[in-house]
């Protein structure tokens, strides 16, 4: 697989006269690693949901009876329509949410200022999602932080858990600053001219974002709320401790099924259908997010 | 002009605003973490370390700790050579399959962790690798490679390809010239590298859960901590989590900065006595 051509156009005349191995030495170990732990376990995760289980042991087997039993299943299918639901609110309303909060960056802040907040954007990534997500639990329940502030102007308290706002806010968590990062990224991108050739020819401002930034920025906007859909789609953390498991995702199904029954080949048909949702999902959004741009010059 | 200048300050302050809604748990959390009420209310209970005492005290979160450090450091010393053997061979090698090969490295963690962490769960078990510290250490390294790769590529790019070259007609081997030319030019990028796969293990939960068995991680100390009860204990552990982690992303960024006074010192000569 590894033919050697170097990129450099010097002429290393000793370089042919080493070893082949040097180049197989640096080119190997990473197939070789994510094929083995990698690749093949999520081909053998499609294997296992062919297999069955008999007496709380998992045997092979090949068997359509998981398939069949899940995808015909009512609450498998609500949980699934349930889960694109969600994802797709939340891609929606992250996207929302950080539009101003990127063009401002893109386009109010000094270049310093851009690299401060885009760099502590980056930060609460390596903070404990599952802290940030039980914070919110202090912040949002009945007698938490927000209902108590407004406790003192007689407001609420408001029910700001176990429902669909808190799960959204979890989400949030986890999406909204690589969405801000993402739509930042490409916003910085918009050529300054064409806003300017806007101007001149009296666009509005509003009128310049809605028809000059936001199709010249398309592609980088539809690929943070791709990120956004799938992040949410997968996340097992929001549901569960911010929904309080009730209605259930495919995350929770699928840990249901691993933890509280040896459900293993129905977990991996969960996992399956969820793999595929995404691939179609990023496959679309990328031919949504290419195909229109080019139809448009 | 008035109206611009006010909409620049009314999207100045939604971002600061949104800046806000993203640092809140994390303030919450460190300001809770010092509550001495069990059940955390508003206002708070009064100045307490009990949870800090508490949560240092427990034997399982010692334990998780013990194990996270042994996964962090040794996934990512693993991570971070096979992530450098990549980004050199995606630096100078041309080859038949190379973007499949480049998607092979970056493509694990666009697949949900949780997934991921059934996927291998279910595929260590039958290969008799699951259930322990190493079953974890495996998984994470291929969580991690593509984050070590990607830094040491950046770093690659920015190298003069005469460089090398001029090594070899120097008459330095390949070997030589990787260990006296590419290394020290790449180093920052490496130990930055090192310290964003550590801390990329450090906060891993999803996978650490399926994978280990009772060899319970910090994350997943926390995880279990949350799932059965209501504790104070977790705000304490996550704002040592979070010191830790800091520590070790400020580290890394602080690799990458630092380089270009020492760099330049370093390869100035080494590029003149190439060059000539």
């Amino acid at each position: 697989m590894v033919g050697t051509i170097p990129t450099t156009s010097a002429t290393g005349g000793r370089r042919s006269r080493g070893p082949r191995g040097f180049a197989l030495a640096f080119a190997l170990p990473m197939p070789v690693w994510q094929t083995l732990f990698f690749v093949a376990a999520l081909l053998f995760l499609i294997v296992m949901t062919f297999w069955s289980v008999r007496n709380f042991r998992v045997e092979p087997d090949f068997t359509m009876a998981n398939w069949v039993k899940m995808l015909s299943a009512g609450y498998f299918q609500d949980t699934y329509f349930r889960t694109v639901w969600y994802a797709a609110l939340a891609a929606l309303v992250a996207s929302l949410i950080a539009f101003p909060c990127a063009y401002g960056m893109a386009f109010k802040l000094s270049p310093s200022f851009q690299r401060i907040v885009a760099s502590s954007l980056i930060l609460p990534y390596f903070t404990s999602y599952l802290v940030r997500a039980y914070s919110w639990k202090i912040l949002l329940t009945e007698n938490g932080v927000i209902n108590g502030v407004l406790g003192y102007v007689n407001l609420g308290p408001f029910a700001m858990t176990s429902n669909l706002f808190a799960v959204l806010v979890g989400y949030m968590t986890l999406i909204l600053p690589i969405v801000i990062l993402l739509q930042y990224f490409s916003l910085a991108h918009v050529d300054r001219r064409l806003i300017e050739a806007a101007h001149n020819l009296r666009c509005g401002a509003l009128r310049t974002v809605i028809q000059v930034v936001i199709p010249s920025a398309r592609t980088g906007l539809i690929l943070a709320a791709t990120f956004a859909f799938i992040l949410s789609f997968g996340d097992f953390v929001s549901p569960s401790f911010l929904g309080n498991n009730k209605p259930p995702t495919l995350s929770i199904l699928m840990v249901d099924a691993v933890k509280s029954g040896s459900q293993w080949p129905r977990a991996a048909v969960v996992a399956i259908t969820m793999v595929a949702t995404l691939l179609l999902v990023a496959f679309l959004a990328m031919a949504f997010a290419y195909g229109r741009k080019a139809e448009s010059r | 002009m008035m109206s611009g200048r006010l909409v620049t300050l009314a999207l100045r302050t939604y971002l600061a605003l949104a800046l806000l809604l993203v640092f809140a748990p994390i303030i919450t959390s460190f300001i809770y973490s010092f509550d001495a009420d069990k059940y955390a209310a508003f206002p708070w209970g009064g100045f307490s370390t009990r949870w800090y005492g508490e949560a240092l005290a427990d034997p399982d979160v010692a334990k998780g700790f013990h194990n996270t450090i042994i996964v962090a450091v040794t996934s990512a010393l693993i991570a971070t050579a096979i992530g450098f053997a990549t980004a050199y061979t995606d630096y100078r090698y041309r080859f038949f399959g190379k973007n499949a090969y480049l998607a092979l490295a970056l493509l694990p963690p666009t697949i949900p962790a949780i997934i991921l962490g059934l996927a291998m769960l279910v595929f260590l078990s039958r290969v008799g690798l699951s259930g322990a510290l190493h079953s974890i250490i495996i998984c994470h390294v291929v969580y991690s490679i593509p984050f070590a790769m990607a830094l040491i590529r950046l770093r690659l790019g920015q190298m003069d390809r005469d460089l090398e070259a001029a090594a070899w007609n120097l008459g330095a081997s390949e070997w030589h010239a990787l260990r006296e030319v590419v290394l020290p030019f790449t180093l920052p990028a490496i130990l930055a590298a090192l310290f964003l796969a550590m801390a990329v293990s450090f906060d891993e939960y999803a996978i650490a859960w399926f994978v280990s068995g009772f060899s319970e991680t910090l994350p997943v100390r926390i995880l279990m901590l949350l799932q059965r009860e209501v504790s104070p204990k977790v705000n304490a552990i996550g704002s040592l989590v979070f010191i830790v982690s800091m520590t070790l992303v400020l580290v890394a960024q602080v690799m990458l900065v630092m380089r270009a006074p020492s760099q330049a010192a370093a390869n100035g000569p080494r590029q003149g006595a190439g060059r000539g």
